[in-house]
C-alpha cells in the first residue's frame, strides 16, 4: 500500500479536468490505497457551497467531493493563506476540511509516497 | 530504478509531451527502467495515428510508436479520456455503433486501474503537463 496526496489547484469547471482529476482519486481509493486531497490556490472552489455550474453545462464538483465518502477518503487539506486570499471560510465549504499554513504543506507533502500534481 | 510516467497535454499545447519523450530516453539510457506511459487528459491527442503534421515538424506520435517498438514501452491510453475526445481503436468503435480505427502503433488504450497499477509498481511517478 502507498499513501497518496492529490494536489488541486485549479478551479472549479476547468473543463472536463476536475472530473478526471476525480476519477483518478476514486480509482486510487478503490484500489484500497490511502488517499487524501490538498486543495491549493484556486482549488479551494471545489468546495464551494452554492455552486450552479449546470448554467455553465459542467457537473457540481462539491456533488462529486461529497462522494468521496462513501470511498473512504476523509482526509481532506486546505491552505489557510489559499482561502483567505479568495475570501473564504470554511463555513464556505460542503465539507469538514483541515487546514495547515502554507509554511506547514512542505512537511504535509513529505507524509506521502507519491504526490499527485491535478 | 522504475519510473512510471503520466503525459496530460497534447502534442500542440504545450511541449511537455516532448519533455516527457526526452526524459524517458535519458532514462533509458542511463539503465533505468520505464514500466508504463500513462496519456491523460488532452495527452490522448499523442495516440491519434492519423495526425498529419508537416514534414518539417516532429513527427509526435510517430515517434513514441518508434520508442514503444525499440524499447518495448507499454504506452496506455485512458478509455474514458480517450472516448470523451473521439479517440477510439477499432474494437471500442465497433462496440459504439461507429467506424473508427485511430490509434497509433505501440499504443493501447486501458482503465484508470493501470495508470494505479503503476504508481504502486514504480520507484518514481512523474507527471508531465
Amino acid at each position: 500500500m502507498k499513501k497518496y496526496l492529490f494536489v488541486l489547484r485549479k478551479p472549479a469547471h476547468s473543463g472536463a479536468q476536475v472530473q478526471e482529476i476525480l476519477d483518478i482519486v476514486l480509482t486510487t481509493a478503490a484500489f484500497d490505497q490511502q488517499v487524501a486531497i490538498l486543495l491549493l490556490d484556486d482549488g479551494v472552489f471545489h468546495l464551494k457551497n452554492g455552486q450552479q455550474p449546470g448554467i455553465a453545462g459542467m457537473k457540481d464538483t462539491a456533488a462529486i467531493f461529497k462522494a468521496l465518502e462513501i470511498y473512504d477518503v476523509h482526509d481532506i487539506y486546505t491552505e489557510v493563506e489559499s482561502l483567505q486570499e479568495r475570501g473564504l471560510k470554511p463555513g464556505d465549504l460542503c465539507l469538514p476540511v483541515q487546514e495547515f499554513y502554507r509554511k506547514d504543506i512542505a512537511g504535509l507533502m513529505k507524509r506521502y509516497d507519491v504526490v499527485f500534481a491535478g | 530504478m522504475k519510473f512510471a510516467i503520466q503525459i496530460n497535454t497534447s502534442p500542440y499545447q504545450s511541449n511537455a509531451g516532448h519533455i516527457a519523450y526526452q526524459f524517458i530516453k535519458a532514462v533509458l539510457a542511463q539503465g533505468h527502467e520505464v514500466f508504463r506511459v500513462f496519456f491523460y487528459h488532452d495527452g490522448i491527442y499523442h495516440a491519434f495515428k492519423y495526425a498529419t503534421p508537416p514534414d518539417d515538424e516532429l513527427q509526435f506520435t510517430a515517434q513514441w510508436s518508434e520508442l514503444a517498438r525499440q524499447h518495448q514501452i507499454d504506452l496506455v491510453v485512458c478509455i474514458s479520456a480517450a472516448q470523451r475526445r473521439g479517440l477510439l481503436c477499432t474494437d471500442e468503435g465497433k462496440r459504439q455503433g461507429k467506424a473508427d480505427n485511430d490509434l497509433a502503433e505501440g499504443f493501447r488504450i486501458s482503465g484508470l486501474g493501470q495508470l494505479v497499477e503503476a504508481t504502486l509498481e514504480a520507484d518514481r511517478f512523474i507527471v508531465f503537463g
